[in-house]
């Protein structure tokens, strides 16, 4: 049969036909997977998909391991490495934003941001080995010599001072450090997106807590009563806002207290709130402020919160002037009993999110662990390098962590070191007599 | 008219050419109890140094050192033969520092004749090699241009830039070697007719002026070292200490770039007659002049030949312009206002080995029992030269003996990074040796060449018991000297903080190890020999590598980190009857270049240029399946 051709026809198995279907033939290289690729149309709904799914596994097929299609397609060499960890992010992704990033990663922005930085250790390199292989040309001397004539650019083909030198790389080296700290800092928070943000719901008992977990999620989940200290378990809840996802959390309300089942919730509460992105604080604006309150927004001060008082229905005696007495954050005022407040919250979150400390959008992110793992490796070279610089060791100790470095970075991109440095030494230095 | 009989002679190895790869291949073969015959175009021509009359220089020095370690000659005769020594990059780290000897030339030769001559094993035959016989893809010998067979198991091919050599300047083309030697016009064809692809590779060298006419008060005085150190580790320091000869730095200037812009289209180079490859590390003065437009002067030193004679060698202007702009543009450099020229420069081109045809052990794939060495191999320096000599020499003769070649690997030497990189690189150009090269150079010091690599002498049969027992002594000292200084605790008392303070050293608070106190930058270990009264007496070099194994610890421990991940792939061998076709999903351009170069190991196919990581990991994957497949 010829390559991408689609057929039509009927599923039997052995005499029983299953289904009507259409049968798409794709010849390797030209599919996906750079493999021959089948694909089965089905015309039925989940019964007979179930039925044409189990005849084909009886005949020996398999099911696909997560992601083995885009594996083979970079086994296949038909992508590269950070191609195919996006390609599997946008399979995973679970909202537009994480959406939006990985295919900002397939276009290749990490791969910019890193060649950035390989390529000035590079050129560093091919500076450091022009000068140990070629001293008399080349040579980056720690004294001066009057018959010699010097430079300060260090891409000039010339000698030059050691001094001198040490200080442009250890320039260079603070900016790329700068920019694998925004990398994976960016990353953690590219993590938030992908995973939803942590977010921690805390106030004191009976505040409104799972009343606004159910509004939030539309769902009954959290047992809702009067009394206090009700919630005991920790309740999680994915909930989406605007196009960002929040992974919510409802405590037990933290206050001192004796009861043991409730203390522990208590305690898994404070690590919750933690481990959060975002803490909502929640605050009956009906009742007085107390120890209680006081005690929460002294631990949250300095972390990512928003400040809801809740009960609006209800006869205030909490401003808020009083919470930011205790802290920085945004207030705003809410009736999760009416649902009222919420779009407010919504902008305020998407507010924090979208403009705030986090510029993701802008920002390119690196998309998975390895590759963050390969950026820590990146740093601790080249902090490696500064303190050679530091202790003004000579420069071949420099070229042995750079070289490092510039591997380390290499990997994110499926690259290895190779001639690159020969190459370039070539290219910028008269080399040899 | 009488009838030809052609002779027939037998031995175990004949090496074709006596340069520098053929003499250590001759010596080392012969001293592996060999009988040996060595080849060359003109006895007078043995080891001669038809370039530039430097042994050593940055990483070539580390390959003069690794020879000496393994048993090879080079270091031992330049010893004996230099007229000037410096260590280059002594400021820097003891990794990069590289010894470089300016040689008087026809002593080196003639020594190095006289070492060959002595030779037990082996005999020396003026006679220019025609045809390589081979018996069902075996060599078994070598015809001579005069017919007559000379029979062997095993041939070592040394044939430098002789093959079809064609020098160059301006209109003037002549098929000669160097220095107008006679060149070798018939191997290339029997090498072809054995399925042996040959390239075409370039290079050059300077002029020579006579030293009476060049005015050396224009230019700086460049001295050599006052302490020599000496290449060979058996050759006493004491003996190396000798009244040295100054070289002199000039420089081109506007007007020499001029004069060679103005005439560029009469270059040979830029008008197109030579076509064949040069190298980027050594380029022709014209070439530097139309590369680098933004330089306005380029270095040149002017270097003795020899005691024997005044001619100078004028290095970083090698060049193939025509005679009238040589002339010129040499006289427009300041100093050689007034030079007369002995002899003009000019480019050779000759056929060597195309890449991807070598085996690790330096023997030819194509047939078996057929090494080579040396700019054959496409390589260039006389350093790169003789280490692969003394490497083909050593196999040649192992494989006669049933035993398995010597394979050095990158991580333990130089010299294995040069064959290395000989075997899998593409190489378009001559090859040189350069620090560059060597990932793992903190632990391929030359001053620690011996400690890496005696043990491969010693086993080739190269190394006797006795210099082999007295490295291993030395080795247990620098153990011992380490052990001791880390076990010592250094109390903060009143002569150790007088002792502190005299370095510009921070006091102590509380107690710390002597390896401590010798691992700061400010401090080493000869000056703490003041505050450890229970020193042993050690010689120079154990005192030396103590200092470095403390004070580069944590340099050299990350080093070993990346050995170590080295070695892994390096170890995952893959087998010689891999069908590449078999192995799904590799790319097209990885599958011609693994089918190309035969890799031996996994760390071997990921150094092949166009083969990817994820090329490498469809083998790792092809190969676990081999391996359950073979064992069943």
């Amino acid at each position: 049969m010829k390559t991408h051709t689609i057929h039509y026809g009927v599923v039997k198995d052995e005499d029983h036909i299953i289904d009507e279907a259409l049968v798409m033939i794709m010849r390797g290289p030209r599919t996906y997977t750079a493999e021959d690729t089948v694909e089965i149309d089905c015309h039925g709904g989940p019964a007979a998909m179930k039925q044409v799914l189990k005849a084909v596994l009886s005949h020996g097929a398999r099911p696909a391991d997560p992601g083995e299609f885009t594996k083979r397609a970079f086994l296949n060499g038909r992508i590269d490495l950070s191609e195919a960890e996006a390609v599997m992010d946008v399979i995973d992704a679970r909202n537009d934003y994480a959406l939006k990033s990985a295919v900002k990663v397939l276009r290749g922005s990490v791969k910019r941001d890193i060649s950035e930085i390989r390529d000035m250790i590079l050129s560093h390199l091919a500076r450091i080995e022009a000068s140990l292989d070629d001293p008399e040309h080349l040579g980056l001397e720690e004294d001066f010599d009057e018959e010699d004539t010097y430079v300060e650019d260090y891409l000039e083909p010339e000698k030059m001072l050691a001094d001198t030198y040490r200080s442009v790389l250890g320039g260079d080296i603070d900016a790329a450090i700068r920019k694998i700290d925004r990398m994976t800092e960016n990353y953690d928070n590219g993590r938030l997106l992908k995973e939803g943000i942590r977010t921690v719901i805390l106030g004191k008992p009976n505040a409104g807590k799972s009343s606004l977990l159910n509004c939030l999620s539309g769902e009954e989940r959290a047992i809702v009563t009067d009394i206090a200290g009700t919630t005991r378990d920790i309740l999680e809840e994915t909930v989406n806002m605007g196009g960002l996802t929040l992974i919510l959390t409802d405590t037990a309300g933290i206050r001192d207290t004796d009861e043991v089942v409730e203390r522990i919730g208590v305690e898994r509460a404070k690590k919750a709130a933690e481990e959060a992105d975002l803490i909502l604080f929640v605050a009956d604006s009906s009742r007085p402020f107390d120890e209680n309150d006081e005690a929460i927004l002294t631990e949250i001060k300095d972390r990512k919160a928003i400040a809801l008082l809740n009960k609006s229905d209800l006869e205030a005696v909490v401003t808020p002037a009083d919470i930011r007495k205790y802290a920085e954050m945004p207030v705003i005022t809410i009736s999760a009993k009416n649902e009222s407040g919420f779009e407010e919250l919504q902008n305020s979150i998407k507010h924090l999110f979208d403009t705030g400390a986090l510029s993701y959008n802008e920002e390119s992110f690196i998309a998975n662990e390895r590759q963050r793992q390969a950026l820590v490796e990146a740093k601790a070279s080249l902090l490696q390098v500064k303190q050679s610089l530091d202790l003004r060791l000579p420069e071949d100790f420099y070229a042995i962590d750079l070289t490092d470095a510039y591997s380390a970075l290499g990997t994110i991109l499926g690259e290895e070191v190779g001639e690159d440095v020969i190459n370039e030494i070539f290219s910028r230095f008269c080399m040899g007599k | 008219m009488s009838e030809y009989i052609p002779i027939k002679e037998y031995y175990d190895v004949v090496i074709v050419g006596a340069g520098h790869a053929g003499c250590e291949a001759a010596l080392a073969c012969a001293r592996m109890g060999m009988e040996t015959v060595v080849f060359t175009v003109s006895v007078d021509s043995i080891a001669l140094m038809p370039c530039n009359p430097n042994i050593g220089g940055s990483s070539k020095g580390h390959l003069v050192r690794e020879i000496d370690a393994i048993g090879g000659e080079m270091g031992k005769v330049i010893d004996k033969t230099f007229i000037q020594s410096k260590m280059l990059n002594k400021s820097k780290g003891p990794a990069v520092h590289s010894l470089r000897a300016q040689a008087d030339k026809a002593d080196y030769s003639r020594l190095m004749r006289q070492r060959l001559e002595a030779q037990e094993h082996l005999t020396i035959v003026q006679q220019e090699a025609s045809e390589i016989m081979t018996e069902d893809g075996h060599v078994t010998g070598v015809r001579t241009v005069s017919g007559a067979y000379y029979y062997a198991k095993a041939v070592v091919l040394c044939t430098g830039v002789y093959l079809k050599a064609r020098c160059i300047y301006g209109e003037v083309s002549q098929y000669t070697g160097p220095n107008g030697l006679m060149a070798a016009n018939h191997l290339s064809q029997s090498l072809t007719d054995l399925g042996i692809r040959l390239t075409r590779f370039k290079t050059g060298t300077p002029a020579r002026i006579d030293g009476r006419t060049i005015d050396f008060s224009k230019m700086q005085i460049q001295e050599g070292d006052k302490t020599v150190v000496p290449f060979s580790f058996s050759t006493d320091p004491a003996d190396v200490q000798i009244d040295q000869v100054p070289c002199y730095l000039t420089y081109t200037n506007e007007n020499t770039h001029k004069i060679i812009r103005d005439n560029i289209d009469r270059s040979p180079l830029y008008a197109g007659v030579i076509k064949s490859t040069g190298p980027r590390y050594c380029p022709s003065i014209e070439d530097k002049v139309m590369r680098f437009a933004e330089k306005d002067k380029h270095q040149v030193f002017i270097e003795p030949e020899g005691l024997y004679t005044n001619e100078m060698y004028i290095d970083g202007m090698s060049s193939s312009m025509p005679e009238d702009v040589q002339h010129a543009m040499y006289r427009s450099v300041a100093g050689l206002e007034n030079a007369r020229i002995v002899r003009n420069a000019y480019a050779i081109e000759y056929d060597c080995l195309a890449y991807g045809q070598l085996k690790s052990s330096l023997e030819v794939k194509a047939v078996k029992g057929l090494f080579s060495a040396g700019q054959f191999n496409g390589s260039s320096g006389y350093e790169e030269a003789a280490a692969q000599g003394l490497i083909a020499g050593i196999n040649a003769a192992r494989e006669i003996q049933g035993k398995a070649p010597i394979i050095l690997d990158r991580s333990e030497s130089y010299i294995g990074v040069l064959i290395d990189d000989l075997v899998t690189k593409e190489n378009l150009e001559p090859y040189r040796m350069m620090t560059s090269r060597s990932e793992y150079r903190l632990l391929l010091r030359q001053d620690n060449a011996d400690l890496r690599l005696r043990r491969y002498g010693y086993e080739a049969g190269l190394i006797s018991e006795n210099e082999y027992a007295a490295l291993l002594s030395m080795e247990q000292a620098i153990a011992d000297e380490i052990a001791r200084v880390s076990a010592i605790n250094i109390g903060g008392n009143e002569k150790v903080q007088h002792f502190l303070e005299e370095y510009g050293s921070s006091r102590l608070n509380s107690g710390v190890s002597l390896k401590d106190l010798i691992c700061r930058p400010e401090l080493d270990y000869e000056k703490t020999a003041a505050i450890d009264p229970d020193r042993p007496e050690l010689s120079a070099r154990v005192r030396e590598q103590v200092n470095i194994e403390i004070k580069y610890a944590g340099y050299i421990e990350r080093q070993k980190k990346q050995v170590e991940q080295f070695r892994k792939l390096e170890k995952k061998v893959i087998p010689d009857d891999i069908d590449y076709d078999d192995v799904k999903s590799l790319r097209l351009e990885a599958r011609q270049k693994l089918k190309e170069f035969r890799p031996g190991s996994i760390g071997q196919a990921s150094r092949l240029s166009g083969v990817t990581p994820a090329d490498v990991t469809m083998i790792l994957v092809y190969l676990e399946k081999y391996y359950v497949n073979h064992k069943a």
